[in-house]
């Protein structure tokens, strides 16, 4: 795996993250490759999303420290944990859907050009650029001017993973993204994830279904109550050993029992 | 995977490009403004609504239509309503009338203060409505209140009545007054006259003089606000913002869109349009009155809904608007030409908003694609 050859682009040592009395994150180290597809599992209210938060800025960890490039980051907001290349896509998305797909994938960046004393955004090549990273992720779009509300979620997600990579992202977390989408479409979100990778931006995919996991993941960290249960690298580890360590082992084999080995 | 070679879906139809032209945020207004003006040609062609002067009544009253409606569409546009409108007004005429008249400053530095006043209390209006979060509804129409109260409490305290007039005397020879009061353009029309294109005086001291004998300022603002707002948002970064801090407040801060700037400056404009309706308006009349501009920002408001935009924010067009306003204009000076009772104006007024709205949903979910 050629990723190992290079040094993490973020690492997290032993993150805790409390609120009040509730210990969200008890102790969680992660890292994150360039070029690789690393997948953080965990069942509903294991902490993947306090820790993702942790890590793109939002929140502030309780204790641990954050390295990033090698050095020791305290992201402020969100805002710098964007400026210094660590993006975000959102399971609910940050896309208005009444807006076009230019004017959202620009949105907050728009592109200007000078006429006289005025300045107004470069429509031209605003479209331009747009139509041309979406055609690279697989989607030819009707027209630019297409309002994002009559995408598919599939395509929203893209249009957030492409503006991300084109301002150039280094790590991309991913919070569900295939959560709330049908077979056709999460196929397609995945080969997204795929390009991404292969274009040596590091990928933290966050998801608590296996397969979608082991269909793109180059390694898997299962959180579990707060704390990670290890990393394991592809190849190394079965979907049905990483669906245990998610559900905690034991109850799952009973109630796969008793539902016929279908979960 | 190939990267290139995503055939068109076979799902979606070709859209013509008729359908394509036609499907756009101001279809309803322009539907309307059709009808409207097919109903007028048809029940009131002879009655001179649409000699020169008749044009010019009706254009000068769906200015001021226009005027404020652009102010509300781009606030409500950035996802904002501003109910104190009207009150702002009233306001600003007798905050005018007062320094000017009562203190006795020149025309020019009442009109400059009146407008730092007025656009300042946009900005409060903003400011709060950013910081508390509470709805803007609510705290506009507490501004609703507050400014109507002192529009009446001021005059009555100081000259003991709430019509100030004889600001036309004092206007007289001043150098902003004008801007706002004047009319331009009057050699066109003496030569329109002298080809015999236009009517005449042919009594009284103005015998030969023709019957319009300029534009009024009041309807280059009109024009002018609506073509500067309009290039601001479809065309220009700003315009952009307005468009995300509407859509969805959250997402537009999430990739760095100042949502409270916006918002703010949006009050201010809204402020700076009601005080350009208010200083025509003062300027025409030479008088202001404390009950002025009573219901307008429900008109505005109005015209805009008309005009395409979302009353949640996030979608519209100053252009339909402006559409919208010119509906108003034009029903309400008609109906008098037609000679129908006024009254029914509101009647009209109630159907057309409703159809307009219905229409103007369906075309969004077909743009938008919202279910």
């Amino acid at each position: 795996m050629s990723s190992f050859d290079h040094d993490p682009i973020v690492e997290m040592r032993d993150i805790e993250k409390h609120f009040g009395p509730v210990i969200a994150l008890n102790g969680v180290s992660f890292d994150i490759r360039p070029g690789e597809c690393h997948c953080l599992l965990g069942d509903n209210g294991a902490g993947k999303s306090t820790f993702i938060k942790t890590m793109s800025g939002v929140h502030k960890p309780t204790r641990g420290e954050i390295l990033f490039e090698g050095r020791r980051m305290d992201f402020a907001s969100p805002r710098d944990a964007m400026e210094a290349g660590i993006a975000t896509v959102y399971q609910d998305l940050a896309m208005i859907p009444l807006m076009s797909v230019t004017r959202n994938f620009w949105m907050g960046r728009e592109p200007l050009k000078r006429v006289g004393p005025l300045s107004f955004m470069d429509f031209a090549r605003a479209n331009e650029v747009t139509m041309e990273e979406m055609r690279k992720m697989g989607i030819n779009l009707r027209s630019p001017d297409q309002a994002v509300g009559t995408l598919s979620g599939g395509e929203r997600q893209t249009v957030a993973i492409a503006r991300a990579v084109y301002f150039g992202a280094k790590v991309l977390i991913l919070d569900e993204p295939t959560s709330a989408l049908g077979v056709r479409q999460t196929a397609n979100v995945l080969a997204t994830i795929d390009k991404v990778r292969k274009s040596g931006i590091g990928v933290v995919f966050i998801t608590h279904n296996v397969r979608h996991a082991m269909a793109v993941g180059d390694r898997f960290t299962v959180l579990n109550r707060g704390k990670t249960l290890g990393t394991a690298q592809r190849g190394q580890i079965t979907p049905e050993e990483l669906q245990d360590l998610m559900a905690g082992g034991q109850e799952l084999v009973a109630l796969e029992g008793s539902l016929g080995g279908t979960v | 995977m190939s990267s290139t070679g995503a055939a068109i879906d076979e799902r979606i139809k070709e859209t013509s490009r008729l359908r394509k032209a036609l499907i756009r945020p101001e279809l309803g207004a322009i539907v309307g403004t059709i009808a409207v003006f097919l109903f007028f040609i048809i029940f009131a062609g002879d009655s001179g609504m649409f000699n020169a002067q008749g044009v010019l009544n009706w254009s000068t009253v769906s200015a001021q239509f226009v005027i404020i409606a652009v102010g509300a569409c781009m606030l409500m546009i950035a996802g904002e309503f501003d109910l104190s409108v009207g009150s702002m007004i009233g306001f600003a005429g007798m905050s005018i009338a007062i320094l000017s008249v009562t203190l006795g400053w020149p025309v020019w530095l009442a009109i400059l203060l009146t407008f730092a006043l007025c656009i300042a209390i946009g900005a409060l209006n903003g400011v709060i409505v950013v910081r508390t979060g509470l709805p803007s509804f609510i705290v506009t129409l507490a501004f609703l209140f507050i400014l109507r109260g002192f529009t009446i409490f001021f005059p009555q305290l100081i000259e003991r009545r709430t019509i100030i007039g004889g600001i036309a005397e004092r206007a007289a020879g001043d150098w902003l007054a004008p801007v706002f009061g004047g009319k331009v353009g009057g050699f066109f029309f003496d030569w329109l006259a002298s080809q015999g294109l236009i009517a005449v005086f042919e009594r009284g001291t103005r015998a030969g003089e023709p019957i319009v004998n300029g534009i009024p300022m009041l309807i280059i603002w009109a024009l002018g606000l609506m073509v500067v707002a309009h290039v601001v948002l479809t065309r220009t970064r700003f315009g952009n913002w307005i468009f995300a801090a509407g859509g969805d407040a959250q997402a537009a801060r999430y990739v760095g869109v100042p949502v409270a700037r916006v918002k703010i400056l949006m009050f201010m404009f809204t402020a700076f349009c009601a005080t350009v309706f208010a200083t025509c308006q003062v300027m025409e009349f030479g008088s202001a009155g404390a009950d002025r501009g009573l219901l307008k920002e429900f008109e505005a408001i109005i015209a805009v809904v008309i005009g395409g935009a979302l009353l949640t924010g996030g979608y519209g067009s100053v252009i339909g608007a402006a559409l919208g306003a010119l509906i108003f204009g034009v029903v309400q000076q008609g109906l008098f030409f037609a000679g129908v009772e006024s009254s029914l104006f509101r009647v009209f007024l109630g159907v057309i908003l409703l159809f307009a709205v219905i229409l103007n949903t369906y075309i969004r979910r077909i743009i938008t694609g919202e279910r």
